[in-house]
């Protein structure tokens, strides 16, 4: 609470603030780089909710299926799979499991082989599709179980796809928050840079006040208080453009592919609205380090 | 309530003990030693002058006095705290007990007069608005009545000597400490000058003048009872009647 009330009372010395002349240039140089910074904040932000929804997506779409794969001679296919199928009827785990249709097995194909394929003429493995239960199953005991009663199947649990789909969401992730830490790295320096420059410019004006018998507190709020609100401001006008920019960005559906699925969804829209607020943390601190530091060089 | 009662109130040191203290103070620019060893003691309620050829080392004292520059040796107390061991917030505050009036005068030339003249209530954290009654009178007193909205570069010499001597007592100072400041104004205005602060003496302020001007020593001491302290070699002496 402490914190709190330090801060408003250092964003309210509205005294202080009228103490140091205005320079426009620096100004408007804050407000365009917090600007700036808040629109890659937000398109970052952007692409972390969407990494997170496709890797979710990803993650629970494959997770709850496998598929036990049939290669047996002419004449044993059927055998296999009826096999096959009682095998996974009486496997705890599973909830469901069926043989996929020829017409469904082409519509698979399809894409890679064209339609009107003719699959009774190609060597086509045979494909069961399996609806795990809430707990799972035990895969290699399943393995195990299959070869026995059904030499010619395979069971492919997913494992193998998802992992890297998952890693590669998890990576897109990690690269969104290293991106947001950067930004906010940047705007720091940026912030840092633009008051240090008026902090030199402004020498006499802090030495005029400390021989009047202000405190550091005094001079620091004078600054801080400018610069938290130059980029408070910016960063909003940079925060509304990003998210307009991502509400018309188009969005052909969830069959599109990641990138074009980019933006937010309900209550993800509120996550863009901090970034003004951040960018002010932050100019605030690096403000008030840069005046603190050049208060030592000052009786 | 008239100027005299206004501004000569709050006297936080009984007349007679000391408000600044030097002993032993060296100081030096580069390898050029400007003192050696002096020691000065400013009791409450007296009228000194610094005086001493130009380059002497005045405004160094002066600067020394309200600590904006260290000594490299010796020690400055101030109201009988000695200043090493203040920290900047009470440095701070101990120059709100002083007023300064620096022979460029020092004001910020974005500020109106009115607003510099206040700046030392405005750091202090008192309410201004509230404290404009006191201001108008203030400003009246050095004859800046007129020129409370002008900014500072719009004033004459004589004007902005006053305004930064209005600037000085505002927060009714122990102290009033002024670097020439009669530097760059002609003779009435220094007489008026120096009325002004005077005035302040008898309202029980202690006064320290740093001044090349012979002829204002002489006025002065014709009106008040004024030590006269001069700089030679790098000492501090008690000028006698050679002045």
């Amino acid at each position: 609470m402490s914190t709190i009330a330090h801060l408003a009372a250092q964003l309210s010395g509205g005294d202080a603030e009228r103490m140091v002349p205005r320079t426009g240039i620096t100004a408007n140089l804050t407000m365009f780089a917090a600007g700036a910074m808040a629109f890659l904040c937000v398109f970052a932000l952007a692409l972390l909710f969407s990494t997170s929804r496709v890797a979710e997506r990803w993650a629970s779409e494959l997770a709850n299926t496998a598929t036990v794969r049939i290669s047996a001679p002419a004449g044993q296919e059927e055998a296999q799979v009826a096999a096959v199928l009682a095998v996974l009827e009486q496997t705890p785990g599973i909830s469901s499991a069926r043989a996929m249709s020829d017409d469904e097995q082409a519509l698979l194909l399809a894409p890679w082989l064209g339609p009107d394929l003719p699959l009774a003429d190609l060597p086509v493995p045979r494909l069961v599709e399996i609806t795990e239960a809430s707990g799972g199953f035990d895969a290699e005991g399943l393995r195990l179980r299959l070869r026995a009663e059904a030499p010619g199947a395979v069971l492919d649990d997913h494992t193998r796809w998802r992992a890297p789909l998952i890693e590669a969401a998890d990576r897109l992730r990690s690269l969104g928050w290293l991106a947001i830490l950067l930004i906010a790295a940047s705007m720091a320096a940026m912030v840092t840079l633009a008051a240090t420059a008026a902090l030199a410019a402004n020498g006499q004006v802090i030495e005029v006040l400390r021989l009047a018998g202000a405190r550091d507190a005094f001079v620091v709020r004078a600054f801080t208080r400018r610069f938290t609100l130059r980029a408070f401001t910016g960063a909003m006008v940079g925060a509304v453009f990003a998210m307009a920019a991502v509400a018309v960005m188009p969005n052909p559906g969830a069959a599109a592919s990641f990138f074009s699925g980019l933006g937010f969804r309900g209550g993800e829209w509120f996550a863009p609205l901090f970034v003004p607020f951040a960018a002010a943390i932050v100019a605030f601190l690096s403000t008030r380090l840069a005046a603190t530091r050049r208060l030592r060089s000052i009786r | 309530m008239n100027p005299r009662q206004r501004w000569g109130k709050q006297a936080e040191t009984k007349r007679g003990s000391r408000v600044i203290e030097l002993s032993n103070v060296s100081y030096s620019y580069g390898d050029r030693r400007l003192f050696s060893e002096i020691s000065l003691a400013l009791p409450a309620g007296s009228f000194h002058f610094l005086t001493g050829p130009s380059g002497s080392g005045k405004t160094t004292l002066l600067k020394l006095l309200y600590l904006e520059l260290r000594p490299q040796a010796g020690q400055i107390a101030l109201f009988g705290q000695d200043a090493a061991g203040l920290s900047r917030d009470q440095v701070a505050l101990a120059r709100q007990r002083i007023g300064i009036v620096h022979q460029d005068c020092r004001f910020l030339d974005h500020l109106s007069v009115a607003d510099n003249i206040a700046l030392p209530l405005t750091v202090a954290g008192r309410n201004v608005a509230a404290e404009r009654g006191n201001m108008n009178e203030l400003m009246s007193w050095v004859g800046l009545g007129a020129q409370a909205t002008s900014t500072p570069p719009q004033l004459s010499g004589g004007e902005r000597q006053r305004a930064a001597l209005a600037r000085a007592v505002i927060l009714s100072p122990d102290v009033v400490l002024a670097d020439e400041p009669t530097g760059n104004v002609d003779w009435e205005m220094s007489t008026r000058l120096l009325s002004l602060l005077v005035e302040l003496n008898r309202m029980g302020k202690t006064v320290l003048i740093a001044t090349h001007d012979l002829h204002l020593i002489r006025q002065a001491k014709a009106q008040v009872s004024a030590r006269v302290l001069r700089i030679r070699e790098g000492k501090l002496q008690l000028a006698g009647s050679d002045l």
